[in-house]
């Protein structure tokens, strides 16, 4: 359920399979609805609790800016990296056109 | 021909006293997988040139009086989630078929530094997301006990190598459980080191504050050895802990006379009553070994689920975003990036991925990032404090590691709530960031092996592996 209490719907999942760049067909997005649905419906139970004055916890440790010294060192070897690209040119990963094709 | 040992500590040790040739060892190993590789399908790859040629390298360095590592001639089973360098690494996924790492993960490169020999790449859920394997792009792990089951997920391939005498040891991840689920529904040993323990470099990311790599093996000594081996501070993880590895084997032996054994009186329900039994019997077993039992209460425990189902995906969301199509893996052609990128992803990654990507995604968007994320960050809080308040009581607490024992294939894997369910006792250690251990502990359902779960507060290995050990022990006796 979402906080305003109706369950995840359609346009929700089809909306959020394209911020998450994931091309879903229709017959996809019902089948994904139903299940999303029923496992959002399971979270409602933590509305119950009450949660004031409770911090919010990202990691299990308090996490520290680690720095090292600015030395030279050994890095990924170039031509190995981009043997692994689907497309490289000059020696840079080659992409399609970025701009001007989107809907 | 000497006997070829069972255990990793074994196997060094025939070898570094020239019993037994490293070559021998790697070479019985090999003709297990031959034999029964196709019925369980434990692997993506065997590496088994790789292996051999590894092999004769430190049976010339024996034979030459060279200096070899504590783990020499080890044979070891990799996740196919940890990268190896040159050797392809898969995820499970489509999205990263035919991938060969530019670099090794630090556990990959500890373990080959102290002469362990990889043997192949295990089979697991797609990106570590599942609990039966059956999420494989490459098709589902069978469990070696009944191959008509599963054998537990994500890490199902490396629990089931372990299972079916593929290798002595193997390595897993464990972000809910991943770890010491597949080991219970196998029956075998399978250690979550505390968080930061234990180096992530070079562990495919699937949920970062909850992901840490751990070891499998067939008895609790051997599960220490390999944690000592790969734990330690390592300067490629920013959340490693800077500490050297703990010493962890001596501990096993130890006893846990004088220990406090917590037992959780308000458990979440779930558990099939042969669980609880054995569960029951692990008590009375710990105190006729000198523990006192005292009850604890963790009353934020039944929340973890929906705690974790909401911070593992969102995370996911984010760290699966690298997936596109651009740097490695597989790339869909389309006329522009966006495109692309959609093309991609959809054909790449399998069901479970898609659902987990989508949740992350809601759970993290515009107007429902609070309802969502920010409150299940504060349910985490109250489960971490929970286990602050009960440790100050026990030194471990011992709970089932899975409510049910291993399950037929198809009985979960279109009902994800139902698979979620698996996790409900290995995901609140996740959440908190402290180690566990499953540990076999009889039968249950079916005459399927029951796993009992170890549970510590931070940085408590060395209690946890006493209890293992008396738990290990007292098994032999158990239903």
């Amino acid at each position: 359920m979402s906080p305003s209490g109706t369950p995840i719907s359609a346009a929700d999942v089809a909306k959020v399979a394209r911020l998450a760049r994931l091309d879903i067909d229709e017959a996809n997005v019902v089948h994904f609805t139903e299940q999303l649905a029923k496992v959002m419906g399971h979270f409602s139970d933590i509305d119950a609790l009450d949660l004031s004055g409770v911090g919010p916890m990202t990691q299990p440790f308090p996490l520290v800016n680690v720095l090292r010294e600015d030395v030279e060192q050994p890095c990924l070897d170039t031509d190995e990296v981009l043997a692994a690209a689907p497309s490289s040119d000059q020696r840079r990963f080659r992409v399609p056109p970025i701009i001007g094709l989107d809907d | 021909m000497a006997t070829i040992p069972t255990t990793a500590s074994g196997i060094a040790a025939a070898i570094a006293s020239k019993q037994i040739s490293a070559r021998e060892v790697i070479d019985s190993y090999l003709a297990q997988i031959s034999a029964r590789e196709s019925d369980i399908h434990a692997f993506n790859l065997v590496t088994a040139d790789a292996a051999r040629a590894h092999a004769d390298a430190i049976d010339a360095d024996i034979a030459a009086g060279r200096p070899i590592g504590p783990l020499a001639g080890v044979p070891i089973a990799i996740k196919d989630n940890l990268c190896t360098h040159g050797v392809e690494t898969t995820c499970s996924s489509k999205i990263l078929e035919g991938w060969k790492p530019p670099y090794d993960a630090t556990v990959v490169s500890r373990l080959r530094d102290a002469g362990a020999i990889m043997v192949g790449k295990t089979n697991l859920d797609e990106f570590a997301m599942g609990s039966s394997t059956e999420n494989s792009a490459f098709g589902p792990t069978r469990n070696p006990l009944d191959t008509s089951r599963v054998p537990g997920g994500s890490s199902g391939g490396s629990a089931a190598a372990v299972a079916a005498g593929f290798a002595p040891v193997s390595l897993g991840s464990d972000t809910g459980g991943s770890i010491r689920q597949p080991a219970a529904m196998c029956g075998v040993v399978g250690v979550k080191p505390t968080y930061g323990l234990v180096s992530r470099y070079g562990l495919c990311a699937y949920a970062s504050s909850l992901d840490q790599v751990g070891p499998f093996a067939t008895t609790v000594a051997d599960a220490a050895l390999i944690t000592e081996a790969i734990a330690g501070h390592d300067v490629m993880d920013s959340t490693s802990i800077p500490q050297p590895a703990p010493a962890l084997v001596a501990s096993v032996s130890q006893g846990v006379a004088g220990m406090r054994i917590g037992r959780v009186t308000d458990l979440p329900a779930g558990a099939e009553p042969e669980v609880i039994a054995r569960l029951n019997e692990a008590f009375a077993a710990l105190e006729a070994a000198g523990a006192t039992i005292v009850d604890v209460t963790l009353p934020s425990l039944s929340y973890a689920l929906t705690a974790y189902y909401l911070i593992a995906p969102a995370e996911a969301s984010s760290n699966l975003a690298r997936y596109d199509g651009v740097r490695y893996g597989l790339r869909v052609n389309a006329v522009d990036t966006n495109s692309m990128y959609g093309a991609t992803r959809a054909a790449g990654f399998g069901d479970e991925v898609k659902r987990r990507i989508m949740l992350g995604t809601y759970a993290l968007s515009a107007g429902y990032y609070d309802a969502y994320y920010g409150k299940a960050l504060k349910v985490r809080r109250l489960i971490a404090e929970d286990f602050e308040r009960a440790y100050a009581q026990v030194d471990v607490i011992l709970t089932p590691t899975s409510p049910v024992v291993a399950f037929p294939f198809g009985d979960k894997v279109d009902d994800p709530m139902a698979m979620y369910l698996c996790d409900i006792y290995t995901i609140p250690t996740n959440l908190a960031g402290h180690p566990a251990m499953s540990v076999p502990f009889g039968t249950g359902a079916h005459g399927m092996p029951v796993g009992i779960q170890v549970l510590a507060p931070a940085l408590g290995e060395a209690p946890m592996f006493r209890v293992g050990g008396a738990l290990e022990n007292a098994a032999g006796g158990a239903k």
